[in-house]
């Protein structure tokens, strides 16, 4: 069946393309884009008033399957996604088991086959188990489907790893994400070190633990060669060696997410354990140095870090919750009601961070773009719709969100995969 | 009266009024506890649960002392004896303990941030009996208390926080107690365990005691935790004491009517010299028995109808 949206401000930041357009959807693929379309045997979506936008990619989410599947499955994953306005998402490899092997790598895409109704992309172990001492067979995964290798969550921390594996990655081309903290600095911490911290009597990880590991990976980054991307950036710091990287024309990127840019250690005066996150919420001051790295182009992607828990985990003492944020289905509203409706960045800039970008330091030659012959993965949005988040709405397993009750302007309405419906709350 | 309050959380929430309201109304019940009949009927039929998550025996005893001189009905839980150890949540526990209609819950817990967690879900009223390394309101009203009565005016006062500032609820509860108060604070010990952050709550940072002792009208040490040793707060306990035991030569820096203050339990030679701790400067026991006294007027107020 053919998929014929019309009407729709057309936004492609691959091509610059920014116009009212019409697009024909055949096949899973984008097969006609042009002014006027007519076609009376296709399904028609009227997107007037609408953004028409290539797929968004949330290239960093925790899935929890295998292992902790009363968090979340890569099925009730993909349906937040979709309802996130996201067409393909990247699962972290700290599964259980770890998704250190071609079987875990291989179910994981078998399962998305299966149930999910968007791209799934796991991203592989780099070390075995995740536990910084043996490269994985990262070619093998790389040829089972790993799109990308990290150890998130067990940053890592032999230097001497991290360097093998950049080398060893130039090999397929294929980014080395990581997770920039010093354990031994950011000890039992559980919020950003500072006055806050102080005052909540809350054990600090100071701004320095994530500064200290960005600035050794950008070095090693230099001396391989090799494609290094920065996982949720968060330091003013962090983006003063970034910036210096780039400048030198190290090869690298960085993400940054919704909670980051948004809140502040400030707010952890409730102790609410759903502002408990790793890295933690920063001060005013990072958070101002982030928004900045958005507008500026220093910052090249948006992501979620979707780590969902279950409520029982979370309705704990401060120090005793795990850390993390459910993200998939509040960040694009997050980032359009922010950032976009009030003037900081521009929808175009917005499409470039949450799709243009992040296919491209994946390498998904098809995605990211909209172009005839291109995948049939859209992202619909209303600027203008306003929404009021509503954890009990979510297709998550979890709810562990802080943005619980958020009146936002601006949401993602439609998505469609491969040439699918997936989502429809226009 | 001006307190109207359902739970004592901390000292950050409460202002100067709330403050001296509680301090007057403990001054009143001193004289309790030097009657022949320590009790009067005030909260009879209340009942209050005393849940301690933290090894205690002067806080713990105290608010049991004080409840009981109040006629109310006061029992212990401690973690040790309890469903912790069979893996129960808090929120269980609490809600299990709840299901027994006590009026008031005071909790002391190693994680900072624990009586406002109990708060999102409580009916009765919530006593924050220590918290982590976040506040011991009770304990800044007794040495308040105590102040009060040794020194008068707060405003006038100079006072020296020695020690561990980092890791305790003591300090952090004093330093937010008295600088509402207008007293002037100055804060001693390794710059590891004095953040200069401290700065922002209105406070000075002397890393040298002797230089931060000059003048001072009140001393207040805290208790140097000997697992702190190893993990390089500070080289050695000898380098510690070496620099930041409270002696009676380092004493003459301060004023001659200088008192010295301590909530215990005391790491005699250490912190402080043993001669000192039992001088005449020294108010440690006097800290002591205004508790029942802080405790007693904590209790009253927000149970017994006092503002409400």
């Amino acid at each position: 069946m053919r998929i014929l949206i019309k009407n729709g401000r057309v936004i492609d930041p691959s091509s610059g393309i920014d116009e009212t357009l019409d697009i024909l959807i055949e096949k899973g693929k984008i097969v006609d884009i042009k002014a006027k379309i007519e076609d009376t045997q296709a399904k028609i979506i009227d997107a007037t008033r609408l953004i028409v936008a290539p797929g968004f990619i949330d290239m960093h989410v925790h899935l929890r399957e295998p292992g902790r599947e009363d968090k979340e499955t890569i099925e009730t994953g993909s349906k937040a996604a979709a309802r996130g306005g996201f067409t393909t998402i990247c699962c972290m490899p700290n599964t259980n088991p770890v998704n250190d092997n071609r079987g875990v790598t291989e179910y994981i895409i078998s399962e998305a086959r299966r149930k999910a109704i968007v791209n799934v992309y796991p991203i592989a172990a780099v070390s075995i188990g995740s536990k910084g001492k043996e490269l994985t067979d990262m070619v093998d995964l790389k040829d089972a489907g790993a799109i990308a290798f990290s150890d998130d969550g067990q940053p890592i921390s032999d230097s001497n790893l991290m360097r093998r594996a950049l080398e060893y990655s130039k090999l397929m081309d294929t980014p080395i994400i990581d997770h920039c903290e010093d354990k031994s600095l950011s000890q039992k911490g559980v919020m950003n070190e500072g006055y806050y911290s102080y005052l909540f009597g809350l054990a600090g990880i100071p701004s320095a633990s994530e500064e200290v590991m960005v600035a050794r990976d950008l070095i090693l980054a230099e001396k391989t060669g090799a494609k290094l991307h920065i996982a949720h950036i968060s330091t003013k710091g962090s983006l003063e060696f970034l910036k210096i990287a780039k400048e030198k024309g190290v090869r690298v990127s960085a993400e940054v997410t919704p909670h980051h840019l948004i809140l502040t250690d400030s707010c952890l005066a409730t102790y609410d354990t759903n502002l408990k996150v790793n890295p933690p919420l920063r001060s005013k001051s990072d958070v101002e140095a982030l928004q900045e790295a958005l507008k500026d182009g220093l910052i090249d992607v948006i992501a979620t870090d979707h780590a969902p828990h279950t409520e029982d985990e979370k309705n704990v003492e401060f120090d005793y919750a795990p850390f993390g944020i459910n993200g998939l289905e509040t960040a694009v509203s997050l980032i359009l009601h922010h950032f976009v409706n009030k003037g900081i960045i521009s929808i175009q800039k917005c499409v470039e961070l949450f799709s243009t970008n992040p296919a491209s330091i994946l390498g998904l030659k098809n995605k990211g773009k909209i172009q005839i012959g291109g995948d049939a993965d859209i992202t619909i949005l209303n600027l203008h719709k306003e929404i009021i988040v509503d954890k009990n709405k979510f297709q998550s397993k979890s709810r562990n969100t802080p943005f619980h009750g958020w009146k936002l302007r601006g949401t993602p309405v439609m998505t469609i995969v491969n040439g699918k419906i997936v989502w429809d709350e226009r | 009266m001006a307190f109207n309050r359902k739970h004592l959380l901390g000292i950050k929430e409460l202002n100067k009024d709330e403050i001296m309201t509680i301090l007057d109304t403990a001054e009143s019940f001193r004289e309790i506890s030097v009657r022949e009949i320590k009790k009067v009927p005030t909260l009879r039929g209340k009942t209050i649960i005393n849940l301690f998550y933290e090894p205690s025996t002067r806080t713990r005893s105290s608010f049991e002392i004080a409840a009981k001189r109040l006629s109310a009905d006061i029992i212990n839980f401690n973690s040790s004896t309890s469903s912790v150890a069979k893996g129960e949540s808090l929120k269980d526990t609490i809600l299990n303990l709840e299901a027994m209609r006590p009026d008031a819950i005071i909790i002391r817990h190693p994680a900072s941030g624990t009586p406002y967690f109990l708060t999102t879900f409580c009916k009765s009223s919530v006593i924050n009996a220590g918290d982590g390394t976040h506040e011991h309101p009770t304990q800044a009203l007794l040495d308040a208390l105590t102040i009060k009565q040794e020194k008068g005016d707060f405003s006038k006062l100079k006072v020296v926080i020695a020690g561990d500032i980092l890791h305790s609820r003591v300090a952090k509860s004093n330093i937010f107690l008295l600088t509402k108060m207008g007293a002037k604070i100055v804060l001693s010990g390794p710059p590891p365990l004095v953040p200069v952050e401290f700065r922002e709550f209105g406070v000075e940072i002397d890393y040298n005691f002797d230089n931060a002792l000059k003048d001072a009208d009140v001393i207040m040490m805290l208790r140097i935790q000997r697992e702190r040793q190893g993990k390089n707060f500070f080289p050695s306990l000898r380098e510690y004491r070496n620099l930041y035991s409270l002696t009676p030569e380092r004493m003459e820096k301060a004023k001659k009517d200088a008192i010295i203050m301590h909530p215990g339990p005391i790491n005699r030679g250490i912190e402080l010299s043993a001669d000192l701790a039992d001088s005449s400067k020294s108010v440690i026991l006097k800290q002591v028995e205004n508790g029942i006294a802080v405790r007693m007027a904590i209790l009253y107020l927000l149970l017994g109808g006092g503002g409400k």
